[in-house]
């Protein structure tokens, strides 16, 4: 490995490191936040309702984020954390939007499933499966009617691509040759289900090139290697060649939403799954390659209980937030 | 001042609003060719595909493309062709258009215009006649308009593309080749109502072609010596509240009518509020909570005509 990608790999998983910590942080926030699989409202979550972790999907996240820049804008899903960060959006702010505090992000008005930073050009986790997809191809439209050179990368996972707005989306975008990076997250599970046994056909790579939209399919787990394909799809991209999708297989390692011990699955496939855990991949090549992560876990560890401890002290938004930012046209009539 | 059909009336809006500023675009279906109501007509030859954008037959695609556009700096008017339609994008309408400006604490808004043309359009049935404006004033973040005349279709186009919020903008199936005086000068405010009769008997709400069925009531009901004030809401959220209680407080009797269904319809919610407010005699007439069907004896069935009205009228104050 030489000079230059030992770096990037570094970066890339100093990256990785904060997502991490950034949502075991949020995991352990949230016990008792919400009432399903058997769990009950504790009363004592900072983050209360249901939490969507990408523990274990880091790569996909810090590997095609890497690529775009800040002005580039980005849509995700319920699952949103990893991508929001590596886009560059400020942990403190994303985990007092977790807590539901005034300082968040969205102001406490969106909490996990609606984190957005439109500063960082993030326009949005989103909690419907596939919406965000029509969104992205509209940001990609705009952007190529402004000549603004801007690319949007569309994160969605392998449920959505049995919504109906995936196929309309990545049509349209290839009817217009739009600047979209569609990225296929496969963490192999629907909620509770596994996507494969209700998924006809090849997947999420095969729908995207009947419609002519060049796609390759990647280990989702390995970091450098979504880097690179995403690197290279993102020139063809700019270049404007139009829309490409990239799949990334990875797993998802917790449940559905936090609180889902996720009993449903296979423990032999569980731990088949943590041996290429996307992190240890990594720590592993830098290990060879003579550097010790452990500074890096560290430092990332650091940030993220600051900024649990700053969400803590933050206030929650005052009641009369609740009555803005809706419309204008006849604000203040409620009734 | 030009006498213009209701299409050609919005039209023109359009045309002015996309001169004057480039980041209004169109989307949808067939409107390159002027849209199947001619209501796009000439806009492609004029402003060119890239802002006059034919859209494939995907209406979730295209509301959430124009929730993009808008969160990205532009104003897109939004084309479904009828109301019916836009239930294929009704995340896209409900959750997503609505909901990102508030959910994502103000970071972004959405300054769309959809256009969802309402009403039973004669001898087309049950999937192409509804009228579904209850549904979207029930919708926080949604402002509701639904003009009646080729006059307001100019003035409230224009207000609507002006406003910088999700418009549900509900143009009446039956109205477009209605003609009229229109002032392309002439400018409207959002959820302001206009007493287009004047009357002390009673006061009779309506919007849409709805309200042309309302003055025919009102003029037989004069016939039997009943004074009908009739107001066109215009705006449905925003609603003029002031301008119906007001009336309403006036006359001490009013009557809502609308082509929509009556069970749960918008009439219930004005009702109510006069009968809170005032604590008159009020009445609703909408249609019966029945699929608008094809035969004219059926579709007849779903329609709600001045006869009806009238006898709602002289419910209240006999005549």
């Amino acid at each position: 490995m030489n000079n230059d990608k030992a770096d990037r790999l570094l970066t890339l998983y100093r990256t990785m490191a904060r997502i991490r910590a950034f949502e075991n942080a949020a995991e352990e926030a949230s016990r008792g936040c919400v009432a399903a699989f058997g769990s009950s409202v504790t009363g004592t979550a900072s983050v209360r309702g249901p939490l969507h972790l990408s523990t274990g999907q880091e790569a996909v996240a810090a590997g095609v984020c890497a690529c775009l820049d800040k002005s580039d804008y980005l849509t995700s899903t319920h699952r949103g954390h990893g991508h929001t960060l590596a886009k560059g959006a400020d942990t403190t702010a994303m985990m007092g939007e977790l807590f539901g505090r005034a300082t968040g992000t969205n102001h406490g008005k969106g909490g996990s499933m609606h984190i957005a930073d439109f500063s960082v050009g993030m326009l949005g986790a989103n909690g419907v499966v596939a919406a965000g997809i029509p969104i992205a191809v509209g940001a990609a439209h705009s952007a190529k009617i402004r000549g603004s050179g801007q690319i949007v990368a569309c994160f969605f996972g392998d449920g959505a691509i049995n919504r109906g707005p995936f196929l309309e989306g990545l049509n349209w975008a290839k009817v217009y040759e739009l600047p979209v990076l569609f990225v296929c997250e496969d963490n192999r599970y629907s909620a509770t289900t596994a996507t494969q046994t209700m998924t006809a056909g090849a997947g999420a790579a095969a729908r995207a090139e009947s419609l002519g939209i060049p796609a390759v399919s990647v280990d989702g787990n390995d970091v450098l290697a979504v880097h690179e394909a995403a690197v290279q799809l993102v020139a063809e991209i700019r270049a404007g060649f139009g829309p490409r999708l990239l799949h990334a297989v990875t797993y998802r390692v917790k449940g559905h939403v936090s609180v889902d011990p996720a009993a449903y699955r296979d423990p032999g496939e569980v731990e088949a799954a943590l041996a290429s855990d996307p992190l240890r991949l990594a720590a592993t090549r830098l290990a060879a390659l003579g550097i010790d992560v452990a500074a890096i876990d560290a430092e990332a560890k650091a940030e993220i209980d600051a900024a649990v401890a700053a969400a803590l002290a933050a206030p929650y938004p005052p009641p009369e937030a609740a009555f803005t930012d809706i419309q204008d046209t006849g604000a203040g009539q409620w009734q | 001042m030009a006498v213009m059909s209701y299409a050609q009336a919005a039209c023109n809006a359009l045309a002015s609003a996309m001169r004057a500023d480039p980041a209004v675009v169109a989307l949808g279906e067939d409107i390159g060719r002027g849209g199947i109501f001619g209501q796009y007509a000439g806009l492609q030859q004029e402003f060119g595909p890239e802002r006059v954008i034919d859209a494939p037959i995907s209406e979730a695609a295209i509301m959430g493309a124009a929730v993009g556009m808008a969160l990205t700096g532009m104003k897109p008017v939004v084309e479904m062709r009828v109301a019916d339609f836009a239930l294929c994008a009704i995340d896209e309408i409900v959750n997503q258009a609505a909901k990102n400006r508030y959910m994502f604490g103000g970071q972004g808004r959405v300054p769309l215009v959809a256009r969802l043309p309402i009403g039973i359009w004669a001898a087309s049935a049950a999937q192409h006649s509804q009228s579904f404006e209850a549904w979207f004033a029930h919708i926080p973040g949604l402002v509701v308009v639904a003009p009646a005349t080729p006059a307001d279709n100019h003035a409230l186009l224009t207000a609507a593309l002006a406003c910088g919020d999700p418009v549900i903008y509900m143009e009446h199936k039956m109205l477009w080749g209605m003609t009229g005086e229109v002032d392309t000068t002439a400018t409207a405010k959002l959820g302001k109502a206009e007493i287009v009769r004047p009357g002390h008997d009673v006061t009779l709400v309506s919007w849409s072609k709805q309200v042309h069925v309302a003055l025919e009531a009102a003029q037989l009901a004069e016939a039997k010596g009943l004074s009908v004030e009739v107001i066109d809401l215009r705006t449905l959220w925003p609603w003029d509240r002031a301008t119906v209680l007001g009336s309403a407080a006036r006359t001490g009797r009013a009557l809502v009518t609308h082509e929509a269904v009556q069970a749960a319809g918008f009439g219930a919610e004005i009702a109510a509020t006069i009968a809170e407010e005032l604590g008159i005699p009020v009445k609703r007439v909408g249609a019966p909570r029945i699929p608008v069907g094809y035969a004219p004896t059926l579709e007849a069935a779903a329609h709600v005509p001045a006869a009806r009205i009238l006898d709602a009228l002289c419910k209240l104050k006999p005549c």
